[in-house]
């Protein structure tokens, strides 16, 4: 196994610990973000770590103009492609400021499903290659607390959902991730429950064993399937009134 | 919120955050009484801040590697643990080590950790090249032996309370596997260890563990270990393809606090008596893989629970060359009198050791855990006293609890340290539990 891996969106935790992981098997490492210049110190730690070879690629998920120019760019086709992009933002002001609801659907929606599509193209001319998308249980339901970022990754999942469908008979496979709480900067500022809550390590992991098992959906904590079924199974005329 | 250590004893409220950028460290700084915390592995209140606490795990990226000097750069809260696993299949192995991997580099440094080779090797001081440390004021200086020399050596030893280290330069050691050659001597009392240990000077590693609910003509009997690197033709068979590569084992969870009567004078009499009939019939040769030699009990993740709630605490010192044997008769007398024997106990022989604010001393050092209750406590100052009385003095990175008085009577620099630190405006900036209790 020493095919390249990209990683979009490289410089939150889970996409480190992503990187790690299948550094730690040999693959050479394609790290793209914006800024990707100012990724030298994980550039450095990955080849210091594992010794294999890593490259920087600037990416901006929002600037979907420029996915195509940004995948054909990329040094040599990578044959699995991770994309971790996304940002949570604060539901209220998510509700209250358009801008900022306008950023979070496009970054946790457009942003990554342009760029997968546009890799799905590609790796389906190929005839090969694994697509993961990293989405959220947040989107399996819309829930008061962050019905904002929930919907995009709610957008997200369906459209991982569709793009599977459409490439299975191409001999390319995408992995839908939902990772239930992760003990991440972005949630630092959270109070999460020990048990639900996995460290970025559990879903690089999860991840890595997903892409060589060939999974379609998975939580990486297997509690959050039961939590996330009793949820949707909630008659809409109970769930209303709860907050959860 | 109620920080601890890894004795979970005491409970401290600091404000703990986890920056990911040095402009967000120079921040926390700047707001004072604040300290950098790495795994809390420490046991007692070194790591938790008089104020604001900095878990600098987030610092955990590798920067280079020279393969022709062994010097490793990396931010400071990379783990002892990554370094292994990273390079020990190339070949290279840390070159001084404590009794745990599950410690940052950071907080070797600052502890000036030392391991079983300190008769040979000296602490971890000596494998270290450069850090790269932020000040009170946000700046960053690099210091080492030849470059700002003095706040290098107060670094080193200096529990945090000199600056926040960001990076650092440490070499590793060429190994030829994964596996050590190891001796066992039963010594059956103190003196026979004592002997075991002078006689064995030139081993590259060497500790004893010894029972201290032995009494009478057994007193100090102890396993003494020795360890050598093993050449690759002395691993076992099946693993001699791959040398770097020992077996891993399953990794157990201690499950939860045990009650306070699981360790008691019965049952920490039996255990040590166990263990060393198990150890005696070891006695001679034997290959063993890395983890189990160095990192016995981080097979058994969280096992401070063993004390239950109320924790535990450790008591170590270090006794001069000189008087370490009638020191050392004296503290296991006191202790196996007491009838509050600890379950587990290190003796070790320190060689010299050159800083200015390090633990280590020329001479023995002896290292106890004990449950917190009524009848161990009223122990320590039993100990202390006779620490005191043979030129002993304490371990910063185990404390929780000795006196301040008796601190400063035992080690006069923590005052010529702390004077330093108020000359060089480093007393405001940082400052922990500990530093506050011991006027450091």
């Amino acid at each position: 196994m020493t095919h390249p891996v990209l990683i979009l969106g490289a410089r939150s935790d889970m996409a480190r610990a992503t990187a790690r992981a299948f550094a730690a098997l040999g693959h050479p490492i394609q790290l793209a973000a914006r800024n990707a210049d100012s990724l030298q110190a994980e550039k450095a730690d990955l080849e210091t770590r594992y010794g294999v070879e890593v490259t920087l690629h600037d990416f901006d998920a929002l600037d979907v103009e420029r996915h195509e120019g940004f995948v054909d760019g990329l040094p040599v086709l990578p044959r699995i492609a991770v994309c971790a992009v996304g940002t949570m933002g604060e539901q209220e002001e998510n509700e209250k400021d358009p801008a900022k609801a306008v950023a979070v659907l496009r970054s946790n929606f457009e942003g990554p499903a342009i760029v997968l599509g546009v890799l799905a193209d590609r790796f389906a001319h190929r005839g090969s290659g694994t697509l993961v998308g990293i989405s959220s249980v947040a989107g399996d339901r819309g829930r008061a607390s962050n019905y904002v970022y929930g919907s995009a990754k709610a957008g997200f999942t369906a459209f991982l959902s569709g793009l599977r469908n459409r490439l299975a008979k191409q001999n390319v496979h995408v992995v839908t991730v939902k990772p239930g709480f992760v003990n991440t900067a972005m949630t630092a500022h959270l109070d999460l429950p020990a048990k639900l809550t996995a460290e970025p390590d559990e879903v690089a992991g999860a991840i890595v064993k997903a892409v060589k098992k060939q999974r379609n959906i998975i939580y990486v904590r297997s509690i959050w399937w039961l939590v996330m079924s009793i949820i949707c199974a909630l008659p809409e005329m109970i769930f209303k009134k709860t907050s959860i | 919120m109620q920080l601890s250590g890894w004795g979970n004893f005491p409970k401290r409220t600091t404000q703990l955050t986890a920056p990911r950028t040095e402009a967000e460290v120079a921040a926390q700084i700047a707001e004072g009484r604040a300290v950098a915390r790495g795994n809390g592995r420490s046991y007692g209140d070194s790591a938790i801040g008089a104020a604001r606490t900095l878990d600098m795990r987030g610092f955990d990226r590798m920067l280079s590697f020279n393969a022709a000097t062994g010097q490793l750069v990396t931010e400071a809260g990379v783990m002892l643990s990554d370094v292994i696993d990273s390079f020990l299949p190339r070949g290279w192995f840390p070159m001084v080590t404590p009794g745990t991997k599950l410690i940052t580099l950071g907080g070797a440094i600052a502890a000036d950790v030392h391991g079983k080779n300190h008769h040979v090797e000296g602490s971890f001081r000596a494998c270290v090249d450069w850090i790269d440390l932020m000040g009170p004021d946000g700046s960053v200086t690099r210091c080492s032996r030849d470059e700002n020399a003095e706040l290098f050596g107060w670094t080193i030893g200096g529990m945090g309370l000199t600056g926040v280290i960001l990076r650092c330069a440490i070499r590793l050691r060429s190994v030829k596997s994964g596996w050590i050659r190891q001796t066992m001597i039963p010594a059956a009392n103190l003196d026979e260890a004592i002997t075991a240990f002078e006689d064995n000077m030139a081993a590259t590693y060497s500790v004893a563990w010894i029972d201290c609910a032995a009494k009478g003509a057994a007193l100090g009997r102890s396993l003494v270990m020795l360890g050598e690197h093993a050449e690759p033709g002395e691993v076992p068979p099946r693993y001699r393809a791959t040398p770097f590569n020992a077996p891993r084992r399953r990794k157990k969870t201690f499950p939860m606090n045990a009650p306070g009567f699981a360790l008691n004078p019965l049952s920490v009499r039996a255990f040590n008596a166990l263990y060393y009939w198990n150890g005696s019939r070891q006695e001679g040769q034997q290959i063993v893989d890395w983890d189990g030699y160095f990192y016995p009990l981080d097979a058994i993740l969280k096992w401070n629970r063993l004390y239950g709630r109320k924790g535990f605490m450790q008591f170590q010192c270090v006794l001069p060359q000189d008087r370490a044997r009638e020191g050392l008769h004296r503290l296991m007398s006191a202790i196996s009198e007491s009838g509050q024997a600890s379950f587990l106990s290190v003796l070790k022989r320190f060689g010299p050791q050159d800083s200015p604010f390090s633990f280590p001393m020329e001479g023995y050092t002896l290292a106890l855990d004990f449950p917190r209750h009524a009848r161990a406590i009223a122990l320590m100052p039993e100990l202390d006293a006779i620490t005191l009385d043979h030129g002993g003095r304490f371990y910063l990175a185990k404390d929780s609890r000795v006196p301040a008085d008796t601190f400063a009577t035992a080690d006069p620099r923590a005052a010529a340290f702390a004077q330093w630190r108020r000359e060089n405006g480093l007393a405001d900036a940082f400052a922990s539990a500990q530093s506050e209790r011991l006027h450091l």
